[in-house]
């Protein structure tokens, strides 16, 4: 059984310029150990996804309006503030894309680094700091038990996410989700966190949500992909499937345009148009008005999730009709 | 072309800033090189990719360059004028030949201002433009960056991240410049909007002969649009080459971790593949470490690379500035 299933999630943020529909029917189960990819463009619906299931979307102006998310038998969405409270941040961690905003900067790590033990495991203080140290020993940061009475000023960004690690592993979590955590760091050190929170992943056995907006990223890091658009799903396969058989047009787009490996003088590919606005509601598919393969039936007629051989799942009509191959 | 001396030449380069303390009596306690002795030559119509990790110094030298920052040793020499030694009223006059594209587009466009007065601003900085001929000129700025005149009298709120940086981008030709230094133009953007503000980018180069200086992190978006590619590392260049070989064979071993810490699109690779991956961070630029200032991170270190500043030595058609050069690669 699936550590995480989530079915029909529907967010919506009602603001004064009307109801914007940033993450509509949204399905995926994750399993136990599994690294899990979101890609998507800024806007598509990847971090408030992940935020709906720990229930961190501001309310007003954002509301579930529908969906379960059902770890390990319980609905994330539907249990008591109690309840969730005993999986956040305990069973379900969390690390994020700026270490500087999301560490307190009056606290000493030390007292951020234990404070998910004090909540959650009832361990006395020595214990909890013991455990921390080496928490921080663990994720590559040298002299520990000094550096423990540091600031996060103190620490570089690319410290102060090993950090963030650190906290978040600390309990040995079932599952972490990782919204862009390297997206704010040089690729020498991006590399070095992947690798860690790989090995973290090896050592406790813990599942992961990665979100970014990097394909390069992704692609050596994840076991599967889920790749967003507009606040749907719009392809969901294994990686090498994503990569080497992409079978919606967004998809392929998305990888056309990188520049890799492509020399000076040819053009780059490029997605024309602008992803759609949210607040005005989509007829027909939501990528149709960008994509060089539109037909009127994709104006017309909204797109669903179907899977197109085992495991692999495209939301794309033409796609789907057989009448396209990518 | 060849004939013609260098459009751009830069030599030994330096931006130091003091560090002071102390709240009445301030004493100047050190100094950050961020720019340590930079050489470089640019032919009019090149273009140079400026690639280094964050805190390395390649945004400080693209603001020297344009004398946003003075230099505190080293001259900078655009098209036969020396920039250094310019006096104020004269280095204002000269800036309608350079201009800078910045990171944000949501900083760096005054949000009170209409694209139409954006523009028309810059156009009448440095030439006198008849008021009448304002809106068709500020028309065909628009349209050459590739957005519709309709726009012209809209905010920048009104406009998405890609279509901010076409105005920035409009505002920096509005003078006609010869060099545009453009500081991380697509670092804030979506993938699917990088790749269109640099296939504009690389056409404009080409359509108006612009030498381009192109600052970015990301090795793979320089790759595609420079000529020769200049790898910093705190404060100093410690390659430089042509484009397709600084990327393809890096002879710098930490160029050529940079280029290993790329990921790619292919997951096979990715999984197989093996890594460079440095320990620890870039050492602090205020107390930088003695000899080669990558020692401590090089897997390839010797004694002899503790003790002086490696000068660059030629490896194929790239300048390494590292004393194994050869002998590694």
């Amino acid at each position: 059984m699936a550590l995480l299933e989530v079915n029909n999630l529907t967010t919506n943020f009602h603001t004064r310029n009307g109801v914007v529909r940033a993450v509509n029917d949204v399905s995926f189960s994750v399993n136990r150990g599994e690294t899990l990819g979101i890609v998507g463009e800024s806007g598509s619906g990847k971090s408030v996804t992940c935020y709906s299931l720990m229930r961190l979307i501001p309310q007003p102006p954002g509301r579930i309006e529908s969906g379960s998310a059902i770890f390990d038998g319980t609905d994330l969405l539907s249990c008591s503030e109690r309840t969730l409270r005993g999986i956040r941040g305990k069973r379900v961690a969390m690390i994020f894309q700026d270490p500087m905003t999301s560490l307190n900067p009056y606290l000493r790590i030390e007292d951020q680094l234990i404070e998910p033990l004090l909540i959650h495991e009832k361990t006395n203080r020595a214990d909890a700091v013991k455990r921390a140290i080496r928490g921080l020993e663990e994720v590559g940061i040298q002299d520990a038990k000094n550096r423990i009475r540091s600031y996060p000023h103190e620490f570089s960004g690319g410290m102060r996410q090993r950090v963030m690690i650190a906290m978040a592993m600390i309990t040995k979590p079932d599952l972490l989700i990782a919204d862009e955590p390297t997206t704010a760091l040089d690729v020498t050190v991006q590399a070095q966190i992947l690798e860690l929170i790989k090995k973290e992943q090896k050592a406790n056995g813990t599942a992961v949500i990665f979100i970014s907006h990097d394909l390069g990223v992704v692609a050596g890091f994840c076991d599967r992909v889920n790749v967003m658009y507009a606040g749907r799903i719009v392809e969901t396969a294994g990686t090498r499937e994503v990569y080497y058989h992409p079978q919606h047009p967004y998809n392929r787009a998305l990888q056309k345009s990188r520049p890799t490996g492509d020399m000076k003088g040819n053009e780059l590919y490029t997605i024309p148009g602008l992803p759609p606005d949210l607040s005005r509601p989509i007829e027909g598919c939501a990528f149709a008005p960008r994509c060089e393969f539109a037909a009127d039936v994709c104006r017309s007629q909204p797109a669903h999730l179907k899977v197109i051989q085992s495991g692999h799942f495209s939301a794309c009509t033409r796609i789907q009709n057989k009448e396209i191959t990518l | 072309m060849s004939t013609s001396p260098d459009f751009l030449q830069i030599t030994g380069l330096k931006t130091h800033f003091p560090v002071e303390s102390g709240l009445v009596f301030r004493k100047v306690v050190g100094t950050v090189k961020a720019v340590d002795g930079v050489n470089l030559n640019l032919k009019q119509g090149e273009i140079l990719g400026l690639v280094g990790e964050s805190g390395c110094g390649k945004s400080t030298l693209g603001r020297t360059i344009l004398q946003l920052i003075p230099a505190t040793e080293g001259t900078v020499v655009l098209g036969g004028k020396t920039l250094t030694d310019l006096p104020a009223n004269e280095l204002r006059a000269a800036r309608a030949d350079f201009q800078m594209i910045f990171q944000d587009p949501y900083a760096s466009l005054n949000p009170r201002m209409t694209v139409y007065s954006t523009l028309a601003e810059a156009l009448q900085a440095h030439s006198s433009v008849k008021k009448n001929e304002l809106p068709k000129l500020v028309g065909e700025l628009m349209e050459r960056v590739g957005l519709s005149p309709r726009y012209i009298r809209k905010y920048p709120h009104e406009f998405s991240g890609g279509q901010r940086q076409r105005i920035a981008i409009a505002r920096a030709l509005a003078v006609k410049p010869k060099l545009i230094i453009a500081d991380e133009p697509v670092s804030a953007l979506d993938v699917s909007i990088q790749a269109q503000i640099i296939n504009l980018l690389a056409k404009l180069s080409k359509e108006m002969d612009l030498t381009l200086v192109f600052i970015s992190h990301d090795l793979s978006v320089v790759k595609h649009i420079s000529d020769r590619i200049a790898v910093m590392y705190l404060g100093r260049i410690v390659e430089l080459g042509p484009a397709s070989e600084v990327f393809d064979t890096p002879k710098h071993p930490y160029t050529k971790a940079l280029v290993s810490a790329i990921p790619s699109l292919d997951p096979d690779m990715e999984r197989t593949r093996q890594r460079i991956i440095l320990q620890g961070d870039p050492p602090s630029p205020l107390n930088p470490p003695k000899g080669c200032p990558f020692h401590p991170r090089c897997s390839s270190a010797i004694d002899a690379c503790k003790i002086d500043r490696p000068e660059f030595l030629t490896c194929g058609n790239q300048q390494v500035a590292c004393i194994r050069a050869n002998e590694i690669n």
